[in-house]
Formats: C-alpha cells, sequence, structure tokens
C-alpha cells in the first residue's frame, strides 16, 4: 500500500471537516463563554459551507475511489454531502436564538454538530461496511450527546437515553447482518459483496437462508435508522424530548444520511436479492405510511405530529426504493432531498416562534397565528401544502414521482395504498392550517406573556433578521423550485444513472 | 403578418385585463380611453388584414402549441381567408362603435370600469373565435363569449331578473354546446385531429359517408352536422334553443347591441359557414338547417308583433333574422348566410342603439305604450332607427333589402326536402318583419306623446357619444349591401373559404339570371328585378299596415287582438316554450337536486362516507397510539417483535 493508492483528494471534504471539527474544539477553549460560543458557531457554518463547497466544484467528475475503494466519491455522495452541508447548516442558523435562551449555546454543541455531518458524509460515500459501519456510530454518537445537550430537561434526557439504548440494539442488528453478509461473501466491499451474490443468483435457483437472514437483520436496522415502522417507537420521544434546534438538526440531514447508507447496502450491496428485500420494503413502508400518518391525528404536540409525519414520509421515499428500479431510487433520492428541506422549515417555523420559557410546540399555539405573525403562517402554510402534496407545490411533484416509479414497476395495489393513505394524511396537515388561519388566538398571547413574565432584555429575544429571510429561503424554495422542477428531476435521473453499483 | 394577426385579439386581451385589474386606479375616463384605444387599433389592423386578404394572402398555422394529448396537438392557430377577415371587421367596428356608445349610456354606472373590461374581454374572445384554425380553440372562444354574455346579461346583479335571465342564458347554451362538444368528439374521433384543413381535406375523401354502425341508415357525416348545428342552435337561439335571448334583453343595451344582436349571436351562423365542407355531404343535415331556420324566422317574428317593450321586438327580431340566416345556411347559399349576418350586424345593432338612446331620453323606460311623439325631440335617434328599420323591412337600396333578397333567392332555388315550406314562411315572414319594425318606429316616434309629464319635460336627444355611433351605423347599413352584393353574387367574396357542392350551388342558379351584367347595372337589375317580385310588395304591405294600425286607425290592433281567438294569448306567451321549460326540466330539476343534496350528498357521501371515515380513523388513531407507551424496553420489545416477524415471513417464503 502506498499513500498515491489511498487517493485522499476524494474525501477532502470530510477530512477539511474533522480537522475544522478538532480546531474550533481547541479555539473553544479561550475566551469567555458568550463569545467562544458566538465564535465557536460563525466557525462551524464557515466550515459546513467550505466543505459544501469541495464537494460542489468538481460535481461532474468521473466517480473517484479513495482507501482502496473502502471510499467512493459517485455524483450521489456528492449531490448529498452538498445537502447534508447546507441543511444542517441551516439548522445551526434556526437553532442559535432558541440554544441561547436555554443556556446550550456553546461551542460543544456545534462541534458535536460537526462530528455528525462528518459521519454522515462518511456514510455517503461509504462502499465498505466498515466504512458505512464507522460513518452511522460517529453521527449516532454525536446525535446522542446532542439529544442530551439540554441536560436539565427531564424529557432531552429521557429521549436520549432511549434513543441510545434502542439505536445499540439497532446497531447490534446491522453488525449481526454485516458479518453473516461477510461471512458468506468474504468481503467487506460492497461491490464484491455484489458482485459475488450476483454470481450465486446466477447459479442457485433459491438463495440460502444464511444470506436472507442477513438481509433481514440489515433492513431492520436500516429501518429503525430511518425511523420507518415498526421500528419508529423512538422517533416521536426523541423528536419531542430533544430540544427543538436538535430536532431540527435531526429532521434533515441525518435523514439524508439514512438514504444514503440505504441505498449503498440494498442498492449496491444487495441488488441481486431483489426478491427478499423488495416485499419486506413495501411492507415496512406501507405500515410506516398509515401508521405515522393515523397516529398523528392524536397528537397534541406540533413536535410529535412532525415525527409522526416523518415517519410516515420516510415510509413513502421508502415506495420509491421498494419499486426496485432506477426511476424509483431516483424518486426515492428525490423525495428525501424535498422532505429534508420541508422537514427543516416546518422545525425552523417552531424554533422562530419559540420564546424563553415558551416552546411553542403545542397545536394549540397555533390558533390564529395568522393574526400575530402573517409571514410566519404563511410558510407554516406553504410547508403544510407541500407536506401534504398539493399540486402547486414540490412536494406534490415528490409524492407523484414515487407513485409513479410504483406504478411503472407494476405495484398498482402499493400505489392505490399510498395514495389512500397519504389522504389521510392531508388531514392533520389541513388542521394546521385552520389553526393558523382561522381559529381564534387564544386570549393572552403565550408568546407575550412568557415575554412579560421574563427579565430578559428585548433585544435578546428578537429573532436575527438573517435566520428569518434564511427559513423565508428554505420555505418560499418549496414554491418557487417549481419552474425547475424537471431539471431537479433531471439531475436526480443522471446521479442514479451514474449511481456506483 | 402572424404578428399582426396576433396582435388584434391580445390587443382586446391586454386592456381588458388593465381595466379588469386595476379598474380602481385608472378610473372610468383611464378604463375608456385604454378601450377605446385597443379596439380602435384593432379595427384598423383588422382592416389591414382584410385589404391583405382581398389581395389574395391568407393565412393558415398553428402559432402556439398549448400541449399534446395522446398524440393530439392541442393549438391556438388562426385561419386568416376571406371569411374569417370579414368577420374580424365587423366585430371590431361594431365593438368599437358600443365602446364609444357606453361612455354616454352607462355615464355615472358604479360598474363602468367592469362593463368595459368585460366588452374588451368579448371582443377577444369573439376574435379568437372567428381566427379559430382549430375546432379546440374554436371551443375555447365559443365557450368564453358565453361566459362573458352569462357576465354581461347579470351585469346588473343586485336585479332579481337579471340573474333569472343571465342564469336561463347559460344553461340552454350548455345544451348547445354539450351537442357541440359532442360533434367536436365524434371529428376528433373520426379524423384523429382537430385542425380545420385536416378534417375538411379528410371529409372529401374518408370513409365519412359510411354509415354508423347502431344508427341505421345515419352517415357520420349527418351525426357530426347535426351535433355542430345543436351547438349553433343555442349560440345562435334557433328554435327550441331560443328561449334566452328575449330574456337576455335585461342586459345592458350595447351589450344587446354587441353580443346579442351584431356578433355573439352570430357565431352559430359564422360556424356552420365554417364547416360548410362538412354540412354539403349532409343533405339530410342541411334539411334540418332549413327547417330550424325558417321556423325560427316566421315564429319568431308573429312573437315580435305583440311585444311592447321596445328592446324585446329589437330582439324577437334579431331571433327572427337569424333564422333567415339559418335558412340561407340550409340551403347551402353560406355566402349569402354571412351577407346577410354583415348587414344585419350593422343595422340590428342601429336598432339597438337607437333604441336605447330612446330609453336614455325616457329615463329607463322601455315600454312603447308610454312613448311616441319622439320625433320632434330626438331627430337624429329618429333618422336612424327609420335607416335601421327600412333596412330590417329590406327596402332598397338599404342593406337589408340585398342581403334578404338574396337569402329568400337562394332558398326558392334550393330543392333539398322542406325547401318549398322554408320559402313560404321566409315570404310570409318579410310582411311581418315589416309590421314591427314600423310598428315599432311609428309607436315610439310618431303620434303624439302617452309619456307622463315629468318625464316630457325632460326628454331631449341624446349626447353625442351615444348619437355619432348612430350615425356611424347608419351609415354601413345604408351602403354596405350596394357594395358587397356583387362579389357575394359571383363569389368572390369568401373565395375557398366556403366549399359549396355544385348541385347545391343555389346562388350560382340565381346568379344566371343577371349574367352579363356588372357594377351599377346589376345592382339596378336587381332592384327592378324586385320590384315586380313578391317579397318588395310584402314589405310594403307590411309598411302601409303598420302605418293603418298605428297612426291612422290607432283602435284596431286591439281589436284584431280581440279577433284572433287563442292566437293572441299564444303568441304573447311565445307558444309556451318558458311554461314547458320551466315546469317540464327546470323545476323537477330543482326538485330532484333537492332530493340528492339532503339524502345522497349530506346523508351518504358526507355523513356516512366523509364523515364516518374520518370517525373511524379518529378511533383507529385513538386505539393505535396507546401502544406508544414511553416505555423503553416496549420499544424494543416492538423491535424484536418485527425483526422476528420478517425473519418468519423470509423463511415462509
Amino acid at each position: 500500500m502506498n499513500f498515491a493508492s489511498l487517493n485522499a483528494a476524494a474525501a477532502r471534504a470530510e477530512i477539511f471537516l474533522a480537522v475544522a471539527a478538532c480546531a474550533i474544539l481547541l479555539l473553544g477553549v479561550y475566551g469567555d463563554q458568550a463569545r467562544r460560543a458566538a465564535r465557536c458557531y460563525g466557525l462551524s457554518l464557515v466550515a459546513l459551507v467550505i466543505a459544501a463547497l469541495l464537494n460542489g466544484l468538481d460535481f461532474s467528475a468521473a466517480n473517484g475511489s479513495a482507501f482502496n475503494h473502502m471510499f467512493i466519491a459517485d455524483p450521489m455522495a456528492k449531490l448529498l454531502k452538498i445537502a447534508i452541508c447546507v441543511l444542517s447548516a441551516a439548522a445551526f442558523v434556526y437553532g442559535r436564538q432558541y440554544n441561547r435562551h436555554r443556556g446550550i449555546f456553546e461551542s460543544e454543541y456545534y462541534v458535536l454538530g460537526l462530528f455528525a455531518v462528518t459521519g454522515m458524509l462518511v456514510m455517503a460515500s461509504a462502499n465498505h461496511l466498515l466504512t458505512l459501519y464507522l460513518g452511522l456510530e460517529l453521527m449516532s454518537l454525536c446525535l446522542y450527546a446532542m439529544i442530551a445537550y439540554y441536560r436539565d430537561d427531564r424529557l432531552a434526557t429521557e429521549a436520549a437515553m432511549k434513543y441510545f439504548v434502542l439505536g445499540a440494539l439497532a446497531s447490534s442488528m446491522l453488525l449481526y447482518g454485516m458479518s453473516l453478509l461477510y461471512g458468506f461473501t468474504g468481503s467487506l466491499q460492497l461491490s464484491v459483496i455484489s458482485s459475488v451474490l450476483t454470481a450465486d443468483a446466477a447459479t442457485a435457483a433459491q438463495p440460502q437462508a444464511a444470506i436472507a437472514l442477513a438481509v433481514v437483520f440489515i433492513v431492520v436496522a436500516l429501518a429503525f435508522k430511518l425511523g420507518v415502522a415498526p421500528f419508529h417507537m423512538w422517533v416521536p420521544d426523541v423528536y419531542h424530548g430533544a430540544p427543538t434546534s436538535t430536532t431540527a438538526f435531526l429532521s434533515a440531514a441525518p435523514k439524508i444520511a439514512a438514504f444514503a447508507i440505504t441505498m449503498r447496502l440494498i442498492v449496491g450491496g444487495l441488488n441481486a436479492l431483489p426478491d427478499i428485500w423488495q416485499q419486506m420494503l413495501i411492507l415496512l413502508a406501507l405500515l410506516s405510511v398509515a401508521i405515522g400518518n393515523i397516529i398523528a391525528i392524536a397528537q397534541r404536540n406540533l413536535k410529535r405530529m412532525l415525527a409522526y409525519s416523518t415517519v410516515a414520509h420516510m415510509g413513502f421515499f421508502l415506495f420509491g426504493i421498494a419499486s426496485g428500479n432506477a426511476p424509483g431510487y431516483s424518486a426515492a433520492l428525490f423525495y428525501v432531498l424535498i422532505y429534508a428541506l420541508m422537514g427543516l422549515g416546518a422545525f425552523g417555523v417552531i424554533l422562530m416562534l419559540a420564546r424563553p420559557e415558551y416552546e411553542a410546540d403545542q397545536l394549540a399555539d397555533l390558533k390564529g397565528l395568522s393574526k400575530r405573525n402573517p409571514w410566519l403562517a404563511f410558510l407554516l402554510l406553504l410547508l403544510m401544502l407541500s407536506m401534504a402534496g398539493l399540486p402547486p407545490t414540490v412536494g406534490f411533484f415528490a409524492k407523484l414521482a414515487v407513485i409513479h416509479a410504483l406504478v411503472q414497476s407494476g405495484l398498482l395495489w402499493v400505489a392505490v395504498l399510498a395514495v389512500l393513505l397519504a389522504v389521510i394524511g392531508a388531514f392533520y396537515y389541513l388542521r394546521v392550517i385552520k389553526l393558523v388561519y382561522f381559529d381564534q388566538p387564544p386570549s393572552a398571547d403565550p408568546a407575550t406573556a412568557a415575554q412579560t413574565t421574563t427579565t430578559i432584555t428585548e433585544g435578546d429575544i428578537a429573532v436575527s433578521p438573517a435566520a428569518i429571510l434564511l427559513l423565508s429561503c428554505n420555505v418560499l424554495a418549496i414554491i418557487a423550485l417549481l419552474p425547475w422542477i424537471h431539471y431537479l428531476i433531471a439531475i436526480c435521473n443522471e446521479v442514479i444513472r451514474r449511481f456506483a453499483v | 403578418m402572424t404578428n399582426l394577426y396576433l396582435a388584434i385579439p391580445l390587443l382586446c386581451l391586454s386592456t381588458a385585463l388593465l381595466t379588469g385589474l386595476f379598474g380602481k386606479r385608472i378610473g372610468p375616463r383611464g378604463a375608456h380611453c385604454i378601450n377605446i384605444a385597443g379596439v380602435a387599433i384593432a379595427l384598423l389592423l383588422s382592416l389591414l388584414v382584410y385589404a391583405d386578404v382581398r389581395g389574395g394572402h391568407s393565412f393558415n398555422g398553428a402559432i402556439y402549441t398549448w400541449a399534446v394529448s395522446g398524440g393530439v396537438p392541442l393549438r391556438i392557430g388562426f385561419m386568416i381567408d376571406q371569411l374569417s377577415a370579414m368577420m374580424m371587421v365587423v366585430v371590431t367596428f361594431v365593438s368599437l362603435m358600443v365602446h364609444i356608445y357606453t361612455i354616454g349610456y352607462l355615464a355615472n354606472d358604479p360598474g363602468y370600469q367592469r362593463f368595459f373590461c368585460y366588452i374588451a374581454m368579448f371582443t377577444f374572445a369573439m376574435l379568437m373565435l372567428v381566427m379559430a384554425n382549430n375546432f379546440l380553440q374554436l371551443f375555447f372562444a365559443w365557450e368564453l363569449v358565453g361566459l362573458v354574455s352569462y357576465l354581461l346579461i347579470g351585469f346588473w346583479y343586485e336585479r332579481e331578473s337579471a340573474i333569472f335571465a343571465n342564469l336561463k342564458a347559460f344553461l340552454m347554451n350548455r345544451v348547445g354546446d354539450f351537442g357541440f362538444l359532442l360533434g367536436i368528439a365524434a371529428i376528433l374521433y373520426l379524423f384523429g385531429s382537430l385542425d380545420y384543413a385536416v378534417v375538411f381535406a379528410g371529409a372529401a375523401i374518408s370513409d365519412v359517408q359510411n354509415a354508423v354502425t347502431g344508427f341505421g341508415e345515419w352517415q357520420w357525416t349527418t351525426i357530426i352536422c347535426l351535433l355542430l348545428f345543436v351547438g349553433a342552435m343555442g349560440k345562435s337561439a334557433q328554435i327550441p334553443l331560443h328561449g334566452w335571448l328575449p330574456d337576455s334583453m335585461e342586459g345592458p343595451t350595447p351589450i344587446s347591441a354587441l353580443i346579442h344582436a351584431a356578433t355573439m349571436v352570430t357565431a352559430g351562423i359564422f360556424m356552420v359557414a365554417r364547416m360548410s365542407p362538412l354540412f354539403e355531404l349532409s343533405e339530410t343535415a342541411l334539411s334540418v338547417v332549413l327547417i330550424v331556420g325558417a321556423s325560427t324566422a316566421i315564429l319568431m317574428a308573429l312573437v315580435g308583433l305583440v311585444q311592447y317593450d321596445i328592446k324585446r321586438v329589437v330582439a324577437y327580431s334579431t331571433l327572427s333574422q337569424l333564422g333567415y340566416m339559418t335558412a340561407a345556411l340550409g340551403a347551402s347559399a353560406y355566402q349569402v348566410a354571412i351577407f346577410h349576418l354583415g348587414t344585419h350586424a350593422f343595422f340590428k345593432a342601429l336598432l339597438f342603439l337607437a333604441a336605447g338612446s330612446v330609453i336614455i331620453s325616457m329615463h329607463h323606460e322601455q315600454d312603447m305604450r308610454k312613448m311616441g311623439g319622439l320625433r320632434a325631440i330626438m331627430p337624429i335617434t329618429y333618422l336612424t332607427a327609420a335607416v335601421g328599420s327600412f333596412a330590417l323591412a329590406g327596402i332598397p337600396p338599404f342593406s337589408g333589402f340585398f342581403s334578404k333578397d338574396a337569402v329568400i333567392e337562394a332558398v326558392r332555388h334550393s330543392r333539398l326536402w322542406g325547401a318549398g315550406y322554408a320559402y313560404a314562411m321566409l315570404l310570409l315572414g318579410v310582411f311581418v318583419t315589416a309590421f314591427y319594425s314600423f310598428r315599432l318606429l311609428f309607436m315610439t316616434f310618431h303620434g303624439s306623446s302617452r309619456a307622463p309629464e315629468a318625464t316630457r319635460r325632460r326628454m331631449h336627444e341624446s349626447p353625442g357619444v351615444v348619437v355619432w355611433p348612430m350615425v356611424a351605423l347608419a351609415v354601413p347599413s345604408l351602403v354596405v349591401g350596394v357594395l358587397f352584393f356583387e362579389p357575394m353574387l359571383n363569389g368572390s367574396l369568401f373565395g375557398d373559404a366556403i366549399h359549396i357542392a355544385p348541385r347545391h350551388d343555389v346562388v350560382a342558379q340565381w346568379a344566371v339570371a343577371y349574367q352579363g351584367q356588372s357594377g351599377v347595372w346589376l345592382i339596378l337589375a336587381m332592384v327592378w328585378h324586385s320590384l315586380l317580385s313578391a317579397p318588395f310588395w310584402l314589405a310594403v304591405a307590411g309598411i302601409v299596415f303598420a302605418w293603418y294600425c298605428y297612426c291612422k286607425n290607432t283602435a284596431l290592433p286591439s281589436k284584431l287582438a280581440a279577433a284572433s281567438g287563442p292566437i293572441y294569448p299564444l303568441l304573447q306567451n311565445q307558444y309556451g316554450f318558458d311554461w314547458f321549460y320551466q315546469n317540464v326540466f327546470a323545476n323537477p330539476s330543482v326538485r330532484l337536486a333537492g332530493l340528492l343534496s339532503a339524502r345522497i350528498d349530506v346523508g351518504l357521501v358526507d355523513g356516512v362516507l366523509v364523515n364516518g371515515v374520518a370517525r373511524l380513523v379518529g378511533r383507529c388513531s385513538a386505539v393505535v397510539r396507546t401502544m406508544q407507551t414511553g416505555l423503553t424496553y416496549h420499544y424494543a420489545f416492538a423491535m424484536i417483535i418485527g425483526l422476528f416477524g420478517l425473519v418468519t415471513w423470509i423463511a415462509w417464503l
């Protein structure tokens, strides 16, 4: 092995981000508390933007690999990494004020975030079971800590604990599945695994039981990471319990990373065995959309409702992968990117509404929002319409692409069920709009009530205009992208076409 | 040139949108200024196009492809030939006159800008209709003119009667449009294209002559033509779909002139003329057109005899004249129909505007029994109305004389089944037409005033913006007939735009009589010939009789009415069509709708299906959420169960 074959340049974004995170950690030691947090926050944003640019610069270059093919840089990885970096940076911006009010505006929080992002980037590029696992654990451990960061809060610590325990269980399942796979194919390299399985499928009529077991374990672990029913139980508790800034972070980039490893493992590694995983994915997706949408109706807490909505959305994008063809993968990619945009926007709105001592996370808090804050109310309207999948928004086209892929692969009944279940989902999204626009605000505005009872000065409460601007761009994108929607879909198609198997 | 074509309708559309969206900001003055400027430029450009087309430059092509659906391109395209160019000139000219007239008629109306927005939108739609080169665009414009007509009939939407009238117009047109749409569907099914050119070319060679399976002897062409004609019957108010037109007089008078006399109602006539290559293939359809037209002409003229509302008289005369045009279409004399359409557009718009001028002067009194003696007070209105009445009655050399005589001659030469009946009806119609049009003139302008004293003191001639458009319309009412008679007769007026099978070419047979004559001599020969024939003398008799009844022996009409037995009430009730529709279709429909709404919609759909499902889902939700216990080991247990279930399932597979 020599250094030239390492080809470390392909992984320059990850390397840069890891180094930057270490440097920021060191810089965060100096100066007084408030100033060093602000410094680390700013530097983290810069680091994320640079990491995004490093990926974006050679976006259309030929597929490259590093570290003896353990790491791969194909267009899908680059696209996902750009999205991960940008969305994470946006999540930091939205959560800044919230964190300050709750005393968790500290340099370590952002360092943890950067390491989590590094993990996600590694996941996006993983071409080797060990790389994949490494990235996954790096991300997960950082996320556990970020959730528990608000350590005075009982719900947050409980959520972190649950997530940690269940995450460990899922990791063990993933490792078990990987070990079976290694035992059967003799390699940890996904491309080798794929070719061995393909050769095997060509000769043997029936895949061996061991390999089927490996697939089940891997699918279950992925389902947990995606938050797909019945492995979704952690999602509402974690979304609800975590500080909203962390929930926003959690709702966007990690979903993209989870999509990446699903693609790498299922489509990249196990592509010879669609018979085993396709049925399973359809079942999980259907369960997920059904359970997510139905339970969301009964929620009173906005964060919990959005958590169940996430479960439904993850199920929906899984339909794309379950359809088992290139349009389906492309649709899933498109869906997950759009969903990350919408999910982040929704939590962003909650973050903007939150005040010290006031979380703004009850559905009742939204009553009459259109009169108190018309602009945020409008953004929420757009988000809900898009999440429900109503036509003038990008959310509609994301759903349409998935349904189209399902129909193309002959899974008509699944498509019909998916649409019906999406209709159920429309109920609770539209209910939010009803609350915001048609209900009377409660007599005493909780936000102003909270302000008057606390001693924090006005200037400290005001949400920064930059954050509002960024959030507006984020949310308006779901309708402003419409004229270019076919370019986006074309990019997704191209990315999937060049997906390195 | 294409840009020029495009500019004509788009000018009207843009001023309509400007007035509609920014009406408050630009104010009444701004509204009429930009709209009049827009339509005036459109008129100039249309004249330019007409001159160009007469010079031999016709155009047929797509401008914009909207979408391709099932291999059929849905396009916006223009077919500019002599037919459409002439229609463009007529539409923009009458529209311009009505625009100007409106300044005076609707002064101080709160809906001033809205009105201008609507009529500009109408002009746009009507232009798109006549310029269309495919059925889709034709249909879209057809519906758009219908919509604007609906909006304008109900322009004074606080009036109960206006709302009733516009609903009636809309619903009756739906019946016609349904047939029209089916006809278009049949064309698409048969020819696989919506383009006029493709369809006409296909009609000549393809197997459209074949009988339709399941329809016995019926040919495809007959089916298509009859369905298209149903559409024309709705739009052009032919019996039995005529009932909405008299009621449409609830709209402001300028609208009655523009939409319900000169242009929109003639869309059906235009459409049939445009479809001449199809209609020529089916004698059955032509016979139906002929009989429906002739019946409308006489029956509606008779109803016009007993009306006292000045606008309603003109409205029934419009129905009757539309019947004349339709009869000409049925006799395959398409150019004659369009010729009559053109002359009628001018003199009927003139009559409406004159009626409107009288109404302004009478302070919105429309009953002719309360008028009389207006000749002295409103000399210009009187003169122009007289020009219109002479033209309508068909007295040479007014334009209506040439066109109406041409219609009657064409029907006389027709050998189609029903032509004899049609000829007799049209002849009788000439007498009735002359009678009611001069009845209107005499009752309104002659004799002594029957108006209340208060009104009489404030009566005056209308302002310039009202009078000048009438004068401008009186001129073509006088001269258009003389100018266009010869090209109409020798077929050069429309060239290739219409297609007539040689055995149906009644105009050519008629023209044989005037062979070798041209210019002034032709006109003189024509007038001389007519002085020796029945229609002229019937018209004169009508006028004289009207004079006798309403100037000389004013007691005679009521005596006649009393002596007529059941005929007078029959005419008063318009043959009971309205009663029939109201009791057979409208009322039971309303009852059925009420039943369906209460039982099916509220009870079954809302109650059981919608709310029931919602309740079910809500209950499911309440049950399923209890699985979320909040206990970590339950979650882990669920995961293990899930894993176990999947493994079992896969192993079992």
